[in-house]
């Protein structure tokens, strides 16, 4: 098992291998070929991450010495005052991230095969998928936040090049331009975070900064006092930045960078405020949405505060100020999303923002100090979602191949005022007739989110419920609202696709290739049995992935509750859409009852538009000004000062047509001139001569007689 | 009166060659500047004569130069009409003031 951890360098740079060797053959379309090195090279880092997890599982919670083999490659660069390292460090909490990311990943490669079969960019996707990989287990493995960082960036590149994977259609380009601007803004914080912690304790490593972080929470045994959170003791930093290696600022540094660093997770997890980007990256294809934005890179987030708990929790039992931020954050997101759900349309903005608000549930759990709750449900959320967007991709495969093979050459926006999206759940309904697996494992996985024991979202989401129980009834409040709509949306999802009538006219839907149905096959048991790992009475899990907190003990009010709750969800959805289906064409009856409040909720609590009012307008215009006074200001100038150049070389031109070639010409002319003259002596008669001559020879003569 | 010294016949020279040099100037008719060429030529003679007789009358220095100019200016003549010939044959008119080929 050794081998595996001294080599767990080489996990992430399988995938960048097939990343390579999928883009550097060239012109060459490798076509199924690319699938296939994809498969392998994600199927060895699998094998080595599956080693590795072995490795770990002796891991006891009284041996401190839990595996971290560090490797400290690469004495990278020297700074002032020591040598820059970076390396990889596998833990607990690494393997769970390990696993996840290359087992998901894998079967969804395997997806990919059949999803994307008819794809033009068939192996470019291959390759895309491949860097993320690569990308992604870097920053699981990496030891330090300079490397973390790097493989975050990674992620959000390819989440912009996999979102934007179709940028023939605008909106697609849109949308990965979105994702990629809303992340990077989370992105400056995480940044900020990192420098200032750097500032602090003069290293990256995690473990450097975590002891730093630990003993300065102490105030270095009682004998330092801290300063307190607020704005006085930032406008002292501000006045004198040394003070931040002082150790009467440690509380407030570490809660202020714990603080950014949330920051930095709330762009790439999706939460409120800067949640915007998730439902538009649904223009990406479905293998896309489901690997990226509902199992790894959003969990990357989650993991981010999971591997920063020490900077969250310096003071020691009790909920700090950075933690209430991160578990109100994830409460209002849950909350929020889980509203915004309900009055969608789409198949895949439902998951989406069932996305969002699952994430915020983990949010939430971590934020109550349920660490080993927030990432347990990191992973049974993992699972379940991607089987949810793969079977609703399956969804979509079989709507638009069954419209087109019904009628390749109907048109349907000349019957139906629009064209056919085989996206809108409006359009589907019946469909377990026609594909009956995918419908049983869409059960399965829904059964699973809304938290129907005993399937695995249900040990989960009650653990994080419990959790939040025990410290916050607010948060917990909201938790359940959100619990509760998650299982009446999910309910509203599946009765209007899978049960009732077929809405869409000439259509004829059918069940998809092994490719994709064996993905499904698989991650339905994963949501049926995953969460048995987490039982309150037998939380192997909790052995595995703790943070030294005790498990409480099994609250089964809480567990009661969490069960009513979902069942009434489901029920009141099967209410309203599975005992009178929806006919093709009416109205929602959801709609009526909720009157506007059906459309802010549709409109996404209007977000978009208020960012765009308060965020983007504005600066467009600042573009707009700044265009302006660069074509008129600066470009004046320069014309300005080239007008200087015209006239000198007017005022040049001039010199020379008239006074140097004058001067020239003149000597011609008086030549001329004096020709003119003098050719009027020469008029051709021999007398003139004669007389001329003997006038001059008088001349001499008197000459010579006056002067002789 | 007194008796016609030298003087006389160095102004009668004179005269003489101021009207074949007036002739030569002014005259339009080629044949009419020959004969004032003879004429002043024939002045010449008069004067280097008369200078003989009156400056030296034993030495006969002056009458031997005049058989010279005679003679030349018998040459001269041919050469001057055959010239002349020249010209009428070629441009068809003798008169000097509308023979200039030779103006600009």
């Amino acid at each position: 098992m050794d081998f595996a951890l001294h080599n767990a360098w080489l996990i992430p740079l399988f995938p960048f291998a097939g990343f390579s060797v999928i883009i550097l053959t060239g012109k060459k379309n490798l076509g199924v070929k690319a699938a296939v090195i994809a498969l392998t090279m994600l199927g060895c880092s699998a094998v080595l991450s599956v080693l590795c997890a072995l490795a770990t599982f002796g891991a006891h919670p009284h041996n401190p010495e839990h595996f971290e083999p560090y490797v400290h490659n690469m004495f990278w660069a020297r700074l002032a005052q020591s040598p820059l390292e970076i390396g990889y460090q596998i833990d607990t909490l690494t393997c769970v991230m390990l696993l996840v990311v290359t087992l998901i990943g894998w079967l969804i490669h395997l997806y990919s095969v059949g999803y994307m079969e008819k794809d033009p960019r068939f192996t470019r996707f291959f390759a895309y998928l491949q860097l993320f990989c690569c990308a992604m287990l870097m920053l699981v493995l990496a030891n330090n936040y300079l490397v973390l960082y790097a493989g975050w960036e990674g992620v959000g590149l390819c989440s912009y090049l996999l979102i934007g994977f179709w940028f023939e259609k605008p909106s697609a380009a849109k949308a990965a331009k979105k994702a990629f601007l809303v992340t990077r803004t989370g992105d400056c914080g995480l940044a900020l975070g990192i420098f200032l912690l750097f500032a602090k304790t003069k290293t990256i490593m995690f473990q450097g900064i975590f002891a730093a972080a630990q003993a300065g929470a102490h105030g270095h045994g009682e004998q330092v006092h801290q300063l307190p959170f607020s704005f006085a003791t930032l406008k002292a930093l501000l006045h004198s930045p040394y003070l931040v290696t002082q150790p009467q600022t440690d509380h407030f540094v570490f809660t202020l960078a714990a603080l950014l660093i949330f920051f930095g997770a709330v762009g790439k997890s999706a939460q409120f405020p800067l949640h915007v980007w998730l439902p538009d990256a649904m223009e990406g294809p479905t293998p896309v949405s489901a690997l990226i934005h509902a199992a790894t890179m959003v969990a990357a987030g989650v993991y981010l505060v999971a591997r920063s708990y020490p900077l969250f929790t310096t003071g020691g039992h009790e909920i700090g100020v950075a933690l209430q931020v991160v578990a109100w954050i994830g409460a209002i997101t849950a909350f929020m999303a889980a509203t915004i759900a309900v009055a969608q349309n789409d198949i895949k903005r439902v998951l989406a923002y069932s996305t969002i608000s699952q994430l915020g549930f983990m949010m939430l759990g971590l934020g109550c100090l349920g660490f080993t709750a927030g990432v347990f449900h990191l992973m049974t959320h993992a699972v379940f979602k991607a089987l949810l967007f793969l079977g609703s991709g399956s969804v979509i495969h079989g709507m638009e191949h069954g419209h087109h093979a019904g009628h390749p050459g109907a048109d349907h926006e000349a019957a139906h005022g629009e064209p056919f999206d085989p996206q809108d759940m409006r359009q589907m309904g019946g469909l377990a007739k026609y594909m009956p697996v995918t419908c049983w494992t869409y059960w399965a996985g829904m059964l699973a989110l809304s938290g129907i024991p005993p399937l695995a979202g249900f040990w989960s989401k009650d653990e994080i419920l419990a959790d939040a129980f025990a410290q916050n009834k607010g948060v917990w409040f909201l938790g359940a609202a959100a619990a509760f709509l998650t299982a009446f949306y999910m309910g509203r999802q599946m009765f209007m696709v899978f049960h009732g009538e077929l809405r869409a006219k000439d259509c004829h839907p059918h069940e998809s290739p092994w490719t994709m149905i064996w993905p499904l096959r698989i991650l339905a048991v994963g949501a049926i049995g995953l969460g048995l790992l987490g039982t309150p009475w037998a939380n192997v899990f909790h052995h595995y992935v703790h943070y030294g907190e005790h498990r409480l003990p099994a609250n089964y009010v809480v567990m009661l509750l969490s069960i009513v709750i979902a069942a009434a969800g489901i029920l009141l959805a099967r209410n309203l859409y599975g005992v009178t289906p929806l006919k093709a064409g009416q109205e929602d009856p959801l709609e009526a009852k909720l009157g506007p409040l059906w459309a802010f909720l549709q409109n996404k609590w209007y977000f978009d538009e208020l960012y765009d009012f308060l965020i983007i307008q504005p600066l467009l215009r600042l573009t707009r000004c700044c265009y302006r006074f660069d074509q008129k200001a600066v470009d004046g100038t320069v014309n300005f000062v080239g007008l200087f150049g015209i006239v000198v070389s007017r005022i040049s031109a001039f010199l020379d047509k008239w006074v140097v070639d004058g001067i020239v010409n003149l000597i011609g002319i008086v030549t001329r001139a004096s020709g003119n003259l003098l050719k009027l002596t020469q008029n051709g008669l021999a007398q003139t001569y004669m007389l001329v001559v003997f006038a001059g020879a008088m001349v001499v003569v008197v000459i010579r007689m006056m002067s002789g | 009166m007194e008796a016609i010294g030298l003087n006389h016949y160095l102004v009668l020279s004179a005269i003489l060659f101021g009207i074949g040099l007036y002739g030569v100037a002014a005259r339009r008719n080629a044949i009419g500047v020959l004969m004032s060429i003879e004429l002043m030529l024939n002045a010449v003679n008069i004067n280097m004569v008369a200078f003989s007789r009156f400056c030296a009358p034993d030495q006969l220095h002056g009458q031997v130069f005049t058989i010279f100019v005679i003679t030349v200016a018998a040459a001269e003549a041919a050469v001057g009409l055959a010239l002349v010939i020249s010209m009428y044959r070629n441009l068809n008119k003798i008169n000097f003031d509308e023979v200039n080929l030779l103006k600009w």
